[in-house]
């Protein structure tokens, strides 16, 4: 196992167009740097996510998976994110039996105006999924 | 609709030693419905199930599919070929789909994904609630709707009993007491005296106590039962 120095986590980052995709976009606009670990995956909003999209996401080969949707009370369709919120819930307690831990997966609310959040986050989940090592399905 | 939940994961990795080649079979009728079955089921299940192998080191071969319904032979006859290259059967269908498929293909080893729990509807998203026992004889037209035998705790004829406190059943205040909803859309039809007829000791035997119990149509069946 490479060490936590080496170990470059592949981090899925499934982001609402309305927040959480434009706060990527403006923390490149606005210069932040970020982990390059993020592969972010457009959705047209947080609850479109699928239980089956975060655990497809693992069993290819993913180390971390986070959804960012709009802040509490400030999603477009009402409460997507809030729908979100509780399939990765759901999706936390389906890792933890797996035996991946629970840790892996994690929900962020962020308004389009936060490009700071969005790179703290991505740098959180880096440093999160690099201190837990790569994740036993790759390479299986 | 018959409504199901999904036993727990160690519980469904335990009943799998042995397995080697698993086809977690869904049903897209009632436990679809209720969220415990159907296509999207299978697919979580099946892919946690991959994933615990990977991580435990073990080598098994994970396959998915969903059938209409697991409890009529059309349906399953389908998939006879599928269920030949594997030498487990997890199904995700009720207990009524388990047996079917077991009495179908006696040499693969059906295992139960789900524990089966009642015959009931949705109350809201996500809540499921039991609403008829199959006791064989129904007494709807006598209690306003409202079934005794399913939704009193103790199957009262001629309730309330003791237990009903404030419109609740004694057993959960998230129950209802059965008898006060009778007795409340009756007041509110105005047939509150349709209680003075008292029921008598019922029949069981139309229910389960009778035995397994089996419904032939003569007009289709041509009355040989």
């Amino acid at each position: 196992m490479p060490s936590a120095e080496q170990f470059e986590p592949e981090i899925v980052a499934f982001s609402c167009h309305y927040c959480a995709y434009a706060a990527a976009d403006l923390a490149g606009v606005m210069r932040l740097q970020y982990p390059t670990n993020i592969k972010i995956v457009k959705l047209p909003c947080s609850g479109t996510v699928d239980i089956l999209y975060i655990l497809k996401a693992f069993e290819q080969g993913a180390d971390g998976v986070f959804v960012a949707g709009c802040l509490k009370e400030g999603c477009h369709f009402i409460e997507g994110n809030l729908r979100a919120e509780r399939r990765v819930e759901r999706a936390k307690n389906l890792l933890d039996k797996i035996g991946l831990g629970k840790d892996r997966v994690e929900m962020f609310f962020m308004s389009s105006a936060e490009g700071g959040r969005f790179s703290e986050v991505a740098r959180e989940m880096t440093e999160r999924i690099r201190k837990l090592g790569p994740s036993p399905i790759k390479g299986g | 609709m018959i409504i199901a939940k999904t036993k727990p994961f160690e519980n469904i990795r335990a009943m799998l030693e042995g397995s080697q080649n698993v086809l977690v079979l869904g049903c897209g009728t009632c436990v679809a419905v209720c969220l415990s079955g159907g296509d999207k089921e299978v697919g979580i299940l099946a892919s946690s199930l991959r994933m615990a192998d990977k991580v435990s080191g073990k080598d098994r071969v994970f396959s998915e599919h969903t059938v209409e319904r697991q409890c009529e032979w059309e349906f399953i006859d389908e998939i006879q070929e599928k269920v030949k290259k594997n030498d487990t059967i997890l199904s995700l269908g009720c207990g009524v789909g388990v047996q079917a498929l077991s009495e179908r293909f006696p040499e693969i080893r059906v295992l139960p994904g789900l524990d089966t729990v009642c015959m009931g509807m949705p109350e809201k998203e996500g809540v499921w609630v039991e609403r008829c026992s199959g006791c064989g004889s129904c007494l709807l037209d006598k209690t306003a709707g409202i079934c005794p035998i399913t939704r009193c705790a103790k199957s009262l004829l001629n309730g309330p009993c003791g237990g009903s406190v404030g419109g609740k059943c004694e057993i959960s205040p998230d129950t209802p007491c059965a008898w006060q909803l009778i007795i409340d859309r009756l007041t509110a039809w105005g047939k509150l005296e349709m209680l003075d007829e008292v029921q008598p000791p019922r029949d069981w035997s139309t229910s389960h106590a009778g035995g397994p119990r089996k419904v032939t149509s003569k007009d289709q069946y041509g009355g040989h039962a």
